[in-house]
């Protein structure tokens, strides 16, 4: 009788383990628009240390509707991962989720983000057009936009007093290099941010990736070859480094800061560290410029994150104030942009002086943000940059001609969009 | 076990006629083993349970929704943006896209032969560096001799490390200017291109498990007795002539289960190219190339799995059958022969 007993235990015990684990599926969806009450907001690593402010002032002003921070990994793909999961088993305890500009297109079309219209409306005229445009999807926004982020160049002023504004100017200047250091650097390694990368330096051109209405691809085109050739060709004549195809954020922005780069394109993020942090070989002798192009400034892509409300928050009430709260000029100029160095997505910060005096890069990124085109907004993202990037990473080994990744991209996008 | 202590000559003391106790003993043996399987079945009960919740469950459930339309294939509504209801029977539709897609270069059905390669590349060179030094550390750490107990940790330490730490360990060595060019005196952009960006990943793998191998050829080498080298040296043998003829023999049971054991592993490889490479430079191995798809088209994915999955208990299945692989019961048999 015993066993029978045991037998009866285990058997109830394994049942139940997975009648939970399947039963997460046939939740019902959330509250509605009006409902309050303790919320999560989930976002990547806080690399920036902002979020334990901001939950400080949102959770004193509103004691019955605390909101937890909940963090995820530091790489972008695992978050998307993350809230990829979580939406699929309509879990309610992700009230808020932070989405990059690259998803909103996706997570939108699935269904997951709360349209942020009629009750749920935001006041967007404070902000930069960049950040919002890249929130909308189907001429909706989906998200509230709370720090952009635009590609800068580093450059040494020590060599180069008057930072080159074309692609010819940098390549003029790499004579001026001393004979321990690279001429340029940027992000080269096969991941997204090669995509960015590339985008950049098409756009720097004139060429564009998709056409206006962000599905029909447009990047089979001179002008795109010319300004992927910009990249390819520093591969094959060395202004860029031969080790720069290994490059990621991080690598490069610490061959930039310990001398062994002139040029770097990286995003703001890498101010503080060249000025701050100890080890740091160029403190004195950098300056901050915008992108070059080919005929003229250039043009960056738009990075940043948003904030979105799940389909399935039972609190989206609560939820939608927090969205308004992090877009306070309060929230975003004392903490995000003086506490993390975050670039804020609403314009004042811009033109404040004391920020300025702290940050001199401002009005660069400004101009850099404000000028910045999106990746495409596609719920296809995933597949367009994941063709992208293969076939420039091949274009910059010089095992695909500049041509035929250009046509390869073209393909995979119709095919991402058409299958 | 009822049924071996039954046999204890001891317990039988008390028994008159030899054909009494064979009935007897018979009766007792019978009794004995309807109640073992009854009380192995309830034992086995709840394992047998939490397997099939655990495993047979997602087994078949990707099977299923391999079948189906994925909700990002069934195109977008032309009003609202959003994607139209998935979920349609599609047959091998995700099928015949892995093994015949037409699909230009960058997107995941192109990859997918490529990754067929470099998955069978990958298991291949590993496993033969694995198995030749796997057993030479297996040799060493046999021999008795001073601190021999510390070259058994030292030799298994790398196989204590989680994986994620050794790909960082590796990536980090095996930068432009990391160790390893230092001290090949090379300057080779490891994660670069396509064969030194594969090396990269085999280093890593054949670091990290040769130990495993090593580990289970020692235990093989644990039971060969002393008597069998003796009678060899005596003979004349010398010691390739003993190695070749003793030691490979009767250690090939656990030899080839460690192998089993470690194609099986290697077929499934995800983390350590993922975090060392990213999958570029064609070392996207198919478990890589499932989680991407899972971005895009989880019913694509799910497909992946399962033709992966196939393909994992074929190369099992043969192996056991053309090795005739004694998974369970290791040496034990071989050496009483």
């Amino acid at each position: 009788m015993q066993y029978r007993k045991l037998l009866i235990i285990a058997v109830a015990a394994a049942t139940t383990t997975a009648l939970a684990a399947g039963c997460s599926s046939s939740k019902k969806s959330g509250g509605g628009s009006n409902d309050r009450g303790p919320i999560t907001f989930v976002t990547g690593k806080d690399t920036s240390g902002v979020w334990p402010a901001v939950a400080d002032q949102w959770n004193k002003a509103h004691p019955n509707e605390k909101v937890t921070v909940k963090q995820q990994s530091d790489q972008a793909d695992q978050q998307h991962d993350d809230i990829v999961q979580h939406m699929q088993a309509k879990d309610p305890g992700y009230d808020v989720v932070t989405v990059d500009v690259i998803w909103t297109a996706e997570f939108a079309a699935k269904g997951w983000l709360v349209p942020l219209k009629g009750d749920l409306s935001l006041d967007t005229s404070p902000m930069l057009q960049g950040p919002v445009k890249a929130a909308t999807y189907n001429g909706t926004l989906y998200a509230a936009p709370y720090a952009s982020d635009g590609g800068l160049l580093y450059y040494r002023k020590d060599l180069v007093p008057t930072p080159p504004t074309t692609w010819s100017e940098l390549i003029s200047d790499c004579a001026k290099k001393t004979s321990s250091m690279n001429c340029y650097g940027g992000q080269f390694s096969q991941y997204e941010g090669l995509t960015c990368n590339a985008v950049e330096a098409i756009y720097g051109a004139g060429g564009s990736v998709v056409k206006s209405d962000g599905k029909t691809p447009d990047i089979d085109t001179p002008q795109a070859a010319q300004g992927l050739d910009f990249l390819v060709n520093g591969f094959k004549q060395g202004y860029i480094a031969k080790e720069a195809i290994t490059y990621q954020e991080e690598p490069s922005r610490e061959a930039f800061q310990s001398g062994k780069l002139m040029f770097l394109r990286n995003w703001p993020y890498v101010y503080a560290h060249l000025t701050g942090d100890a080890n740091s070989q160029v403190k004195d002798k950098f300056g901050v410029a915008p992108l070059p192009g080919m005929s003229g400034a250039g043009t960056s892509t738009l990075g940043g994150h948003s904030a979105a409300i799940s389909t399935y928050s039972k609190h989206k009430g609560t939820a939608y104030d927090f969205l308004k709260f992090i877009e306070t000029p309060d929230i975003q100029d004392n903490v995000f942009l003086k506490i993390g160095t975050l670039a804020p997505v609403i314009k004042a910060p811009y033109s404040d002086a004391s920020a300025i005096a702290k940050f001199p890069y401002l009005p660069t990124l400004e101009k850099s943000i404000d000028t910045a085109i999106p990746r495409p907004v596609s719920p296809f993202y995933p597949a367009i940059t994941q063709s992208i990037q293969t076939n420039v990473y091949q274009a910059l080994q010089g095992s695909l001609s500049t041509q035929q990744a250009l046509k390869n991209i073209q393909e995979g996008i119709t095919k991402a969009a058409g299958s | 076990m009822t049924a071996a202590t039954g046999e204890r000559p001891g317990s039988e003391g008390q028994v008159g006629a030899p054909q009494d106790r064979d009935r007897q003993r018979r009766k007792r043996r019978a009794r004995a083993s309807r109640g073992d399987s009854w009380l192995a079945w309830r034992l086995i009960a709840p394992t047998i349970v939490l397997l099939v919740a655990v495993i047979g469950y997602p087994v078949v459930y990707a099977i299923v929704k391999s079948m189906q339309l994925d909700k990002a294939d069934a195109g977008l509504n032309p009003t609202t943006g959003f994607f139209e209801q998935g979920g349609k029977f599609v047959g091998l539709k995700y099928y015949r896209y892995w093994f015949n897609c037409n699909c230009p270069n960058g997107t995941n059905g192109h990859e997918f032969w490529p990754s067929v390669q470099t998955t069978i590349i990958f298991t291949v060179i590993t496993v033969i560096f694995e198995v030749v030094l796997g057993t030479m550390m297996a040799m060493v750490m046999h021999r008795a001799f001073k601190g021999r107990s510390i070259v058994r940790a030292a030799i298994l330490v790398p196989w204590a490390i989680p994986t994620a730490v050794t790909a960082r360990l590796w990536e980090y060595m095996f930068q432009p200017h990391g160790v390893v060019n230092a001290l090949l005196g090379t300057n080779i952009i490891w994660t670069g291109s396509v064969w030194p960006a594969r090396w990269t990943v085999m280093i890593g793998d054949i670091w990290k498990t040769t130990p495993f191998i090593a580990l289970l050829v020692l235990a093989g080498l644990q039971v060969i007795p002393e008597d069998l080298y003796e009678s060899a040296r005596v003979d004349g043998a010398n010691a390739w002539q003993r190695f070749i003829s003793i030691t490979l023999p009767l250690v090939k049971p656990a030899l080839l289960v460690a192998v089993l054991f470690r194609v099986l592993d290697v077929l499934r490889i995800f983390d350590l190219p993922y975090i060392l490479t990213h999958g570029a430079n064609n070392t996207t191995t198919l478990s890589i190339l499932a989680v991407n798809e899972l971005r895009s088209s989880q019913n694509a994915a799910a497909a992946l799995s399962t033709i992966t999955f196939v393909f994992i208990f074929l190369v099992a299945f043969i192996l056991v059958k053309v090795f005739s692989v004694n998974v369970v019961q290791t040496q034990a048999r071989t050496v009483k022969a």
